[in-house]
């Protein structure tokens, strides 16, 4: 099982190196405050700092105290304070009122607010409106590529998502540059680039500016990795909205894996104490076990302990010698597959707990009949009696954006008996503006959009007609892509779950990937040749690119490295999906994401909430 | 050779010094440089003469004239001089002309002429005028000193970065001391002045009295002062024609010497170089010239003409109305070589080479000689060495020649120094040419360091000659042609009589794409002539947006500013503008532009969402954009009001915009919300308890949980809460209360719209299979398998499933059949199957 990869799979390029390029720089900015100081942390941060300096670092350079950044009343009685932001206003208010407290306390001492990965104008501002801009020194650590995993690199910038799809916020687009730049500064320049999406194509074109205007740094120099593919989440919202039901993807939704950890409660741990753990390769049984489909985990850990016991069992009949080479040499390693195993079986037993008592074969069902398209009717009734049930506001409203997707609009009445509250209005609204939710009214027929948008077209209100096009843009085409791309596999007998066939098993054999398939033809074509239609379909028309340069330099081996680039996050099911892909056809994918996401954290980030 | 050394003058012993022609001038001076205040600068620089500047009593019609000339005596500019009288002319390092007038102004010139600004030497100046002042170079820049009418010294180190130092006052001084100089010393400049035999050191603290040591008897003035080039040598000139000679720290005498002349000269320098053997000092009278150093005999040389002394880093420059010379002290390695009889290796190689030439077997015989005695590496350095400090370029030829020759027999002889050598000769001949005119010398221009040399080409707007000097030396096109185009294009735009396409269109032609230039400071050059078209259209050039926006912000091409930011996808920059628009426009043509560039309007609104939400209303008013407004209030309605009343105001004019919105159900449900606010505050009034901002839905849980079931019923009713969901809501809650009699009578108060499976998985739920048993008797048959298996009835579940002949409720039971127990039933659905597939 586990798949190994394939003998000619390519190595990985190091990304430890970012790491420690991003260690150095905070020591340096750290150092650039001398003396004791107490450090303020952004909630946001902590995980991300914890991976690249832990405390005894940070103590190492005179970090005297940590604070996590809140509404609370500041105790620290140190002369000088740091404080590790993302760039927000409202952290810039956070430390505006803290610094004038200071001054009516008559009290002086060094502030000093590192941005990361970046500082925007906008916080400048702020800090000058509330008069405290000469107070504090401002500085930048751009720490943007967090290495979560030896394939995975992440932004770990939630707030992309719903700054750029639903505010049409463009700030973080630079900064997604930036890190581009980084990357072919480290690892050479990539030959073949591709993308869809408006962001993407804005993205890449920033990188490519930033890469002429600092000429000559990456020329000649021999590329590491061949392809680079960039990606929006609105072209494939669809399986982003999924259940996942590979192992890691599940713990995901289960547990929220948080910056490449997880804390496993009491119940999976079988202790009182919860534990942090960190999930990647380097945990042998998970690393296992994480692309598979659930259902093969629980004998795949069964047979795996029962190796383990076997081992366990060869001191038997040792001598003293051999028993001696085990303790010092074996045990440890047994030890530890033992302590990580009894982990993963615990937190099996606790999916499966949480999962049945939800009736999750049924939502499965539902979720598969919205994706192939049959039995509409009683998936509706199905969404409708779940909201009935107010299980969960969450989960109801992602089910009506699948509905709404697949079926390219949503009957109204499912909203209406949402009434959560007055929040929810506002969420309907921003669910809409960001297409994944549209209404399936009697009169909105595509007919009526074209008058609507002629209508407009006579207004001289420019702005409007971009919106109005943006709007009709979102118009889902799911049902006409599936077809054309063959995302629903053809079921001729069971779905071998074990042996998986294709991209599909990360959705129990009903459902590619559309996110994955796209980056597979294209990779296939090396262009988007042959694919106009899927890309009109996709409403993308204008943002599908492809930029090969002629020069023959890359070798074959990096040739087969792909950089998948999703801006808006990425799914653990996508990742399992393409790592598959990798293996049956001899590619490595490498991911960057601008934050792991799920169907959860979508419908989260849209959400209104009472602060 | 014996010619060579013609002029060749010994000092003593151990030097030489000579005087050779630089340029005869060509300048065509009318008057006698005793009638003009004169300033040179070092480096070969420019002169700077200005006529007349004493007859400020006469008309107008004769205002002195400032006439600027290169070091071959090339007129530069020109000018007539409107301002008050001048004091002192001095060449700053920048090669600006520091003009320092009676007042104490001090006006700053370019070497075209052109007026670059001024500054003044401090107030108290006004009053008791400027008598005397000097420029002195330090290691910052250069520095202005004054003499005032009160004998006070003030001085400024930096005119760059100006700062005023008054010195103190030296006690009990009467009248102005007969001479005085600046000191430069650990990087703080200080005054030394003489006042009758006395001698005065001023710091910024405190004026001590010094005395010199080793100081001759009989010295009653002092009358004359000179620093050397580096600041570290001194030397002073009695009034009994006594010259002491010594550390600028005033600690140790080098010499003194005795020149029975006791008229006050008119220039006294120092003449030595880096490294030098002899210290000597060139003193000028007015038809006579000495060069004095520790020696009994002195040089002299006759004046024909009135001349005038610059000291270099190396030797004297010397011009006057004809000519313009050079003394020196002769560099080490021209001595050896070229000195009478010299056996040096380096005078062997070049002899050699010349009999090489004439096809002499002697040539041998040199090299042979040179060779035994293992000096030909010695030789070939020396020549190359001897060749940099030649004048002409004949004799610079024969010395490479003789290097090259002897480079020849020599294994792996490094041809860096070689090579570097004939491309800096080159270059230095190139600029010494007449039209040139910088008559650097070797050391002069290692000095200068070939940056600063290519700035001053650059200044003397030479840039065909710097930009082919970038060329032959390779020089990294960032730092070497670009950096000349870019300001062959700022002057380029100040030629007013050209038009803006013709300007911009030849400095495109010229600069292209070529990398490091900017066209946006091109373009602020442009704009700062006043030519806004011209910089706008060079701006067009500019490839990095960034860099245009700034400018443009300042030209106030706002609407222009902002496409470039959106354009370059920075959204600081965007913000910028932004921020400049909005000072800059009223509020409404603000909004309206913003209208117009969508992207710049989402950032703004972000913007406004954490910081000013007023405009965010605003902004949504002047687009008409109800829905968001109608949002906006909604927002408003939790998150900004406190009271119930203004809560439910917000809500109404959340729903009177969705209805302008067409947003019919938008609105309703925010009337619903706004029903169900008042509502709530009644129930709260009424029973007590928590009800505001619950949802409707856990309003009548609530209410059910309080036992409250009329009033949910008919809440339920008010609002229309489907009846499944009223269902649902209802056995949820009553189950959680563990009701189950209640529980018992609402199911049976009508059929269940949900089924009673419902029932009897909430029973299972909270564990009672007993209530959970009454309901599964009444689950509609399609569940029943289910509802049995719930309550763990395996036995009725597998009739049941038999009945039904379904095979998928078959395997269902079949899985919950566990172990012994239920072995029977199993063995009974096996045979049903069987059956089943017989049939």
């Amino acid at each position: 099982m586990a798949f190994p990869h394939r003998l000619d799979a390519p190595e990985l390029p190091d990304f430890s190196m970012l790491k420690r390029l991003a260690r150095d720089q905070l020591i340096y900015l750290l150092e650039q405050l001398p003396g004791k100081k107490d450090l303020f942390i952004e909630a946001d941060l902590m995980s991300p700092l914890d991976r690249i300096a832990n405390v005894s670092i940070l103590k190492q350079h005179e970090v005297d105290k940590l604070y996590k950044v809140e509404n609370k009343p500041v105790l620290s009685s140190n002369e000088q304070l740091c404080f590790l932001v993302r760039p927000r206003i409202k952290n810039m208010r956070y430390i505006a009122s803290l610094v004038n407290a200071d001054k009516v306390a008559g009290r002086t001492r060094k502030y000093k607010v590192i941005f990361s990965p970046q500082k925007f104008y906008a916080c400048e501002m702020v800090l000058e409106e509330e008069g405290i801009y000469g107070d504090v020194s401002c500085d930048e650590w751009a720490f943007s590529l967090l290495p979560l995993d030896v394939d995975l690199l992440s932004m770990e910038l939630p707030e992309f998502f719903r700054d750029y799809f639903l505010e049409g916020d463009q700030r973080w687009i630079n900064t997604v540059a930036q890190a581009l730049h980084l990357l072919s500064t480290l690892y050479g320049p990539f030959p073949n680039c591709y993308g869809i999406g408006r962001c993407a194509k804005m993205a890449y074109e920033l990188w490519r500016k930033l890469e002429e205007e600092e000429d000559g740094e990456t020329k000649g120099r021999r590329p590491e990795i061949g392809h680079i593919f960039l990606l929006d989440r609105d072209v494939d919202f669809v399986t982003a909205l999924c259940s996942q039901v590979v192992y890691e993807g599940l713990v995901d939704d289960t547990f929220r894996i948080k910056c490449g950890s997880v804390d496993f409660g009491p119940e999976v741990t079988s202790s009182d104490k919860s534990l942090k753990v960190l999930l990647n390769a380097e945990d042998k049984v998970f690393h296992e076990i994480r692309n598979e489909h659930f259902s093969n985990v629980f004998g795949f850990l069964s047979q795996k302990a029962r190796n383990l016991q076997a081992q366990y069992d060869r001191r038997r009949g040792m001598d003293i010698k051999q028993m001696k080479n085990f303790v010092s040499q074996e045990l440890k390693g047994l030890k530890q597959e033992h302590r990580l195993l009894s982990l993963h079986i615990g937190a099996c037993e606790s999916i499966m707990k949480k999962k049945t008592k939800q009736d999750f074969q049924e939502l499965i069902k539902t979720e598969h009949a919205l994706l192939e398209g049959f039995n509409i009717r009683e998936s509706t009734s199905y969404i409708e009696e779940h909201i009935d049930r107010q299980v969960s506001p969450i989960e109801s409203l992602r089910l009506m954006c699948l509905l709404s997707i697949t079926e390219n609009g949503e009957p109204k009445r499912l909203q209406m008996r949402m009434s959560y509250g007055p929040e929810h209005l506002l969420t309907f609204s921003n669910l809409r503006r960001a297409g994944l939710l549209t209404e399936q009214g009697p009169g909105d027929t595509l007919t009526a959009v074209e008058s609507k948008v002629s209508k407009l077209v006579t207004d001289k209100a420019a702005g409007k007609i971009t919106d109005a096009f943006s709007s009709l843009a979102k118009r889902s085409n799911f049902r006409a892509i599936s077809k054309k791309l063959n995302l629903i596999p053809r079921v001729d007998g069971e779905y071998d779950l074990k042996v998986p066939r294709d991209m599909a098993y990360v959705f129990s054999g009903a459902y590619v990937p559309l996110s994955c398939r796209i980056i597979e033809q294209v990779l296939e074509r090396r262009s988007w040749q042959g694919l106009d239609e899927v890309v009109r379909l996709l409403n993308c028309g204008d943002f599908a690119f492809t930029d090969m340069t002629k020069e023959d330099k890359a070798s074959s081996e990096s040739l087969r490295l792909i950089l998948v680039v999703f801006l808006g996050g990425c799914t653990f099911s996508e990742i399992s999906a393409l790592r598959f892909l990798g293996r049956e056809k001899g590619y490595r994918f490498i991911f960057l994401t601008t934050a792991v996401t799920n169907s959860a954290r979508l419908m989260e980030a849209m959400s209104e909430v009472k602060a | 050779m014996d010619c060579y050394t013609a002029n060749w003058n010994p000092l003593g012993d151990s030097a030489f010094y000579r005087k050779y022609e630089l340029y005869s001038m060509d300048w065509d001076l009318k008057e006698e440089l005793r009638d003009c205040l004169v300033a040179a600068a070092p480096y070969g620089g420019p002169i700077a003469l200005l006529r007349n500047p004493w007859r400020k009593e006469k008309a107008a019609s004769v205002r002195p004239v400032l006439d600027i000339y290169s070091a071959s005596g090339m007129p530069l500019a020109s000018l007539l001089w409107k301002s008050g009288p001048v004091v002192s002319l001095g060449w700053s390092a920048e090669e600006e002309l520091l003009c320092v007038q009676e007042d104490g102004a001090v006006l700053v010139y370019g070497l075209h002429g052109d007026f670059r600004r001024h500054f003044s030497m401090g107030n108290e100046v006004l009053q008791n005028r400027v008598l005397d002042a000097r420029v002195f170079h330090t290691e910052f820049g250069s520095g202005v000193a004054i003499l005032t009418g009160a004998h006070r010294f003030t001085l400024s180190a930096n005119v760059g970065d100006l700062k005023l130092r008054r010195m103190p006052e030296v006690p009990g001084l009467q009248s102005a001391p007969s001479c005085w100089t600046v000191l430069c010393q650990d990087r703080v400049a200080h005054i030394l002045l003489a006042v009758g035999p006395d001698l005065y050191l001023l710091d910024h603290a405190a004026c001590s009295a010094v005395t010199l040591p080793g100081l001759a008897p009989g010295v009653s003035s002092f009358l004359q002062m000179a620093v050397s080039f580096t600041y570290r040598h001194l030397a002073l000139f009695t009034d009994t024609g006594y010259i002491w000679m010594g550390t600028a720290s005033l600690k140790e005498k080098l010499c003194e010497f005795n020149c029975n002349i006791r008229a006050a000269p008119k220039q006294m320098v120092w003449c030595s170089r880096p490294r030098s053997k002899e210290r000597a000092v060139v003193v000028a009278w007015e038809r006579r010239l000495m060069v004095v150093g520790d020696a009994s005999e002195s040089i002299q040389f006759v004046l024909d003409e009135d001349s005038y002394l610059v000291p270099e880093l190396d030797g004297v420059r010397i011009f006057s109305r004809s000519t313009h010379e050079f003394l020196h002290e002769v560099p080490a390695a021209s001595e050896e070589i070229f000195k009478i009889a010299s056996m040096a290796p380096g005078a062997l190689l070049l002899e050699a080479q010349k009999e090489y030439e004439k096809e002499s077997q002697k040539a041998d015989e040199y090299l042979r000689e040179i060779q035994e005695l293992g000096q030909l590496t010695q030789a070939v350095q020396q020549c190359i060495e001897a060749a940099g400090h030649e004048h002409q370029p004949d004799m610079q030829k024969s010395l490479l020649r003789a290097a090259s020759f002897g480079k020849c027999f020599l294994d792996r002889f490094p041809p860096d120094s070689f090579v570097h050598m004939c491309q800096d000769l080159r270059v230095l001949n190139a600029v010494r040419d007449y039209h040139i005119g910088i008559p650097l010398t070797y050391s002069q221009y290692k000095q200068l360091t070939i940056q600063v040399l290519l700035d001053r080409l650059v200044l003397r707007r030479l840039y065909p000659l710097a930009i082919q000097i970038c060329e032959y030396l390779r020089l990294p096109e960032v730092q070497g042609v670009s950096r000349i185009l870019a300001h062959w294009a700022c002057y380029k735009v100040q030629q007013k009589d050209v038009s803006d396409e013709d300007v911009a269109r030849a400095i495109n032609q010229k600069l292209g794409d070529t990398p490091g230039v900017s066209y946006s400071d091109i373009a602020a050059r442009a704009y700062g002539c006043g030519r806004t078209e011209l910089a706008i259209k060079l701006l067009e050039y500019e490839p990095r947006s960034g860099e245009q926006v700034p400018l443009l912000l300042k030209m106030k091409r706002s609407k222009l500013a902002l496409s470039k930011a959106i354009e370059s996808g920075d959204t600081d920059l965007v913000f910028t503008v932004l921020l400049h628009l909005k000072n800059e426009l009223n509020r409404g043509d603000f909004f309206m532009t913003l209208r117009n560039q969508p992207m710049a309007l989402s950032l703004y609104r972000q913007f406004c969402k954490h910081q000013e939400l007023e405009t965010l209303k605003d902004l949504y008013n002047q687009d008409d954009n109800h829905q968001e407004l109608g949002s906006f209030h909604i927002r408003a309605s939790y998150a900004a009001e406190e009271r119930i009343e203004g809560r439910v105001a917000a809500l109404q004019t959340a729903a009177d915009a969705f209805y302008k919105a067409k947003n019919e159900f938008a609105a309703k449900a925010t009337e619903d919300q706004m029903r169900l606010l008042r509502l709530q505050r009644r129930l709260e009034d009424e029973l007590g308890g928590q009800f505001l901002d619950l949802s409707l839905h856990d309003t009548v849980t609530t209410l059910i949980l309080g036992g409250h079931n009329k009033r949910a019923e008919q809440l339920a009713r008010d609002f229309r809460i489907p009846d499944k969901r009223l269902w649902w809501l209802k056995l949820t809650a009553l189950a959680d209360l563990e009701d189950w009699e209640e529980l018992e009578k609402f199911s049976k108060s009508k059929k269940s719209p949900i089924g009673y499976l419902p029932f009897v998985e909430i029973c299972i739920k909270q564990h009672n299979k007993y209530e959970a048993k009454k309901y599964a008797s009444r689950v509609g048959p399609e569940q029943k398998v289910k509802a049995l298996l719930l309550v763990g009835d395996v036995a009725q579940a597998a009739d049941v499933a038999i009945e039904h002949r379904n095979e998928a409720e078959l395997s269902l039971v079949l899985s919950h059949c566990t172990g012994a127990t239920d072995g029977a039933t199993a063995d009974k659905i096996q045979r049903a199957r069987a059956q089943a597939q017989k049939k």
